[in-house]
């Protein structure tokens, strides 16, 4: 198993893909935390601590509280996922990490 | 020999045909077919069969009806069982399918250079899988025995007997392609009931804007179930009821939980890239989405239709359907006044007992509901043709029997893999090791069958179990495996350890011990189903401060870690096997 390990390694020997290597992880973690900031945001903050707060004002015929934690927050996640791929696929091809 | 049964025998024969059709077609000849489904299912194809895997006799069944009486603190529920699927697909997925191999032990095994580790996680992968498969058989035995006339236990082996078929022969790849089939099934069954009744009580094909629609009348549908929930007695169906910080612990065990099950990670070490585990996550969570905003729009349809018909209602002049539940004793009446009508609401709220149903005369609630009947009377109660109702039977059975194959794979694996090649006999060839995966699903199937046939009374209770306690080992140990370079043996085995062990005798304490009943003994308010979001944290804790006064890992486990952070070099699982 450790075979593998250094077959791999020795492709990111040189000094340089080590500093890119760093550098595509940092953004890869200013990713996440925006992301997840959302996903905190929509579900544990519209959906459950502000909830009665938020149903004070309708979204057609939904309590918006109401509607974060049983519709909407959903969909955003969905979204997010998404968003999440589009990123990382551009910054995988960025830092030339992408697979063949 | 009624329309509505030969309905379901025609409908559920029908997929189960296709379930063992499929099966033949996708049989597994190597070890990587038989756990990974050899490491190249497309990401819509993984989506699909993930979703299945995921939504379980009681996402379809039960869910709905669960929210149906809870309102909006069933929303728990519906957050819960699909926010996870963001934490996997950001902080899990993609790492562990560069990691490359088979099981979630596998990766604590070699993340944390130790054997103790990896049997740690083997036991809480078995005991978390075990503990959901027996559910899934006793909701194949209760579909079968509610609408076939079949008794329960000849369900529950006709249902283990189908698992046994696809699962034994095919391993993974049959599962995969079979749980794409079921998918299907259950997800048509389960929208088009909800479409009908939509377009009937508001006028629109679509329940998510439904449910916030408005009756002819013109009242909004949500305005009118809190009017009719407080004239019963009940709370308002869209405000909150219990305490926000137990609301907010369940949700976040279950996110937790979820993304630490380890028959939803195994799911993305099958799609040949990182670039396909991450999209695969992302058609998952849209899959079971299309179910999971339809079920609460289920729930306020199915509760208005059900409050509106039983309500003060003469029990002679009552429709047939009310009937014919009443026999499978999921709708139970008791006239406890003698007056001959349906007396419903809430006699456990004081003040409305005493202001309002006294002075009526009301002797105490009359009608005992069983949530189940919410999804599975949902199309009878609005009058929708027979086929309608056998396509929910089988959708029943679909979502339990995809959950149970899953399952049950992860138990073999865990046997046949991660006991047998990685500990005891590290020496067998291939093909034994295929033996004994396929010995060890077999022996899984019959115990699960068993455990099923005559499930223990606790069986709700301990599902509290799965997801606290993958919360509280699991997820952490993963996060930080990837996350934390720094982080070691040491530190991640007393994590493990501390977390599993405060959730297990918090959950015990209150679902067997000494605590039953007594809620207000609980740890600032939280329930022992949002226990496992304070069992991570303490793991996380503990973690971190061990690992922090022991040495930091070997140079060979630090480059591992280096390697799985970027998605170059990823191959398919086994190859270095």
């Amino acid at each position: 198993m450790h075979e593998g390990i250094k077959t791999i390694s020795t492709f990111r020997l040189k000094s340089k893909d080590v500093s890119e290597n760093k550098q595509y992880w940092r953004t890869n973690l200013k990713y996440l935390a925006i992301l997840l900031s959302i996903w905190f945001i929509v579900s544990y903050g519209c959906g459950i601590l502000f909830a009665d707060y938020l149903n004070t004002i309708h979204l057609g015929g939904f309590p918006l509280g109401f509607w974060f934690a049983q519709q909407g927050a959903i969909y955003v996640f969905v979204v997010l996922i998404f968003v999440y791929v589009y990123l990382m696929n551009k910054l995988d091809k960025k830092h030339g990490l992408d697979e063949a | 020999m009624t329309s509505l049964q030969i309905w379901t025998y025609v409908i559920v024969g029908v997929t189960f045909l296709i379930y063992i059709g499929v099966a033949i077609w996708a049989r597994a000849g190597s070890t990587k077919e038989f756990y990974v489904a050899g490491g190249g299912v497309h990401p819509v194809v993984n989506g699909m069969a993930t979703a299945a895997d995921w939504m379980s006799a009681a996402s379809f069944l039960s869910m709905a009806g669960l929210i149906s009486f809870m309102g909006f603190d069933g929303s728990q529920y519906l957050m819960g069982w699909t926010g996870g699927y963001v934490l996997l697909a950001l902080l899990l997925a993609p790492y562990l399918r560069k990691f490359g191999k088979f099981t979630v032990p596998d990766f604590i095994g070699d993340r944390y250079y130790s054997q103790t580790a990896r049997i740690v996680a083997v036991i809480c992968a078995l005991f978390v899988s075990f503990t959901y498969v027996v559910g899934q058989m006793k909701g194949v035995g209760v579909a079968f025995s509610r609408f076939l006339d079949t008794s329960f236990e000849t369900g529950v082996i006709l249902g283990a007997g189908i698992v046994f078929f696809y699962a034994v022969l095919g391993g993974m790849k049959g599962i995969t392609y079979t749980q794409v089939a079921q998918f299907c099934v259950l997800i048509f069954a389960f929208t088009v009931p909800a479409i009908f009744i939509s377009l009937q009580m508001v006028n629109n094909p679509i329940p998510q804007i439904g449910m916030g629609g408005h009756l002819a009348d013109g009242t909004a549908l949500l305005d009118k179930i809190n009017q009719v929930s407080i004239d019963l007695g009940f709370h308002e169906y869209t405000s909150g009821h219990k305490p926000r910080i137990d609301l907010f612990c369940v949700t976040a065990a279950l996110m937790l939980g979820t993304a630490g099950l380890p028959h939803v990670i195994v799911r993305f070490f099958t799609v040949p890239k990182v670039k396909d585990a991450r999209i695969s996550a992302g058609y998952a969570l849209l899959f079971i989405a299309i179910l999971y905003t339809t079920a609460p729009a289920v729930a306020v349809f199915a509760r208005t239709n059900l409050i509106e018909t039983v309500d003060n209602a003469d029990y002679a002049s009552l429709p047939p359907w009310f009937k014919s539940w009443e026999t499978t004793g999921l709708l139970a009446f008791n006239d406890k006044n003698g007056d001959g009508k349906i007396q419903y609401y809430n006699d456990t709220n004081a003040s409305f007992v005493s202001q309002v149903a006294d002075p009526r005369g009301w002797q105490g609630n009359e009608l005992e509901i069983d949530h189940d009947i919410i999804v599975l009377a949902n199309p009878e109660i609005a009058n929708l043709p027979a086929w309608v109702i056998a396509l929910v039977v089988a959708g029943g059975l679909a979502a339990a029997l995809s959950t149970a194959a899953g399952l049950l794979l992860v138990i073999s694996t865990s046997i046949s893999h991660d006991l047998m090649r990685r500990w005891l006999m590290p020496h067998i060839t291939e093909k034994q090791e295929l033996r004994y995966a396929r010995t060890a699903i077999a022996v899984a199937v019959v115990i699960a069958a068993y455990a099923g046939y005559n499930p223990p009374d606790y069986v709700a209770a301990i599902v509290a179990f799965a997801f606290g306690l993958a919360a509280s080992s699991f997820f952490p140990a993963i996060i930080l495996g990837i996350f934390d370079k720094r982080m070691n043996m040491q530190g991640a085995v007393s994590g493990m350890i501390v977390g599993i062990s405060f959730t297990a005798i918090y959950i015990v304490y209150f679902k067997f011990g000494g605590g039953i009943g007594h809620p207000e003994r609980y740890f600032m308010d939280i329930s022992p189903e949002g226990i496992g979001t304070i069992g991570m944290l303490i793991n996380l804790v503990v973690s971190l401060v061990v690992s922090r006064l022991t040495p930091a890992p070997p140079l060979h486990v630090q480059e591992l870690v280096e390697e799985i952070r970027v998605p170059r070099g990823s191959k398919i699982s086994g190859d270095n096997h």
